[in-house]
């Protein structure tokens, strides 16, 4: 019903025509990571989960989010974790009208992609 | 009708009147988990890999606790609202519908089994 006559209209230039820029790239990002999040957060909801039940099934989730790959997904999580905390920190600033002009809002970029890398560093290192 | 694009069957219909909300649950959710992302992360790490003991008897404890519970309601609550634009972005018709009740009902279910096990752990 919405999109009966989508198809055979002219659409304006999109995504696509752009060269990349950091302000869009750490959008898509922000996306990306918030979403991803999904995946570790229900390792660790199975985590709690298996926790409460028994300690065999403990065993079982707990052997597989400190496997390898448990850990690779791990670690990116955290690191997913910092950088849409941060980013969720530049759009709080947005929000209020601050920081939109394009210096500021690529600095902020910036920020946000070395900050998540420290911020996950430290936190490897601190636990 | 074929020719009438969608913005001429909106015009004059007025707003839904609630397009701040998600906008909104959003601001308030990502403030909550500004203060609950730290906390969780410094007392949900330490006890990954810990044995099960260790572990069943720190999450019995009141802070680590609350903390858990909070950052996996107002986690998934977040999740639920931002996901909804995701798929409002890519997709349309009855693949919309279906994708933002599945992922409406694996947030819930998330929450559910999260506040559970914690509830038991704690309890």
């Amino acid at each position: 019903m919405a999109d009966v006559n989508r198809g055979n209209r002219p659409l304006s230039p999109h995504l696509t025509i752009y060269r990349p820029q950091l302000t869009s790239m750490t959008s898509i990002l922000t996306r990306i990571t918030g979403n991803a999040l999904i995946v570790g957060a229900l390792l660790v909801v199975w985590w709690f989960l298996a926790a409460a039940t028994s300690p065999e099934s403990f065993a079982v989730a707990d052997g597989v989010i400190t496997s390898w790959f448990g850990d690779l997904v791990m670690t990116l999580s955290l690191w997913a974790l910092w950088y849409h905390t941060l980013a969720g920190i530049r759009h709080l600033i947005w929000d209020t009208g601050r920081a939109l002009d394009i210096p500021t809002a690529e600095k902020l970029g910036w920020a946000c992609i070395g900050g998540s890398v420290v911020l996950t560093i430290l936190t490897l290192l601190a636990i | 009708m074929a020719f009438v694009t969608d913005r001429k069957r909106a015009v004059g219909l007025g707003s839904a009147k609630e397009g701040t909300h998600h906008f909104w649950s959003m601001t308030v959710s990502s403030v909550g988990l500004l203060i609950l992302v730290p906390l969780f992360i410094f007392t949900f790490g330490p006890m990954l890999g810990e044995p099960h003991e260790a572990v069943v008897a720190y999450f019995a404890r009141p802070f680590p606790a609350i903390v858990a519970a909070l950052m996996i309601l107002v986690g998934f609550m977040h999740f639920k609202g931002g996901v909804q634009t995701l798929i409002e972005d890519y997709t349309g018709g009855m693949t919309r519908k279906a994708l933002i009740i599945g992922s409406i009902c694996l947030s819930y279910a998330a929450i559910a089994t999260g506040l559970f096990a914690i509830a038991r752990i704690a309890l």
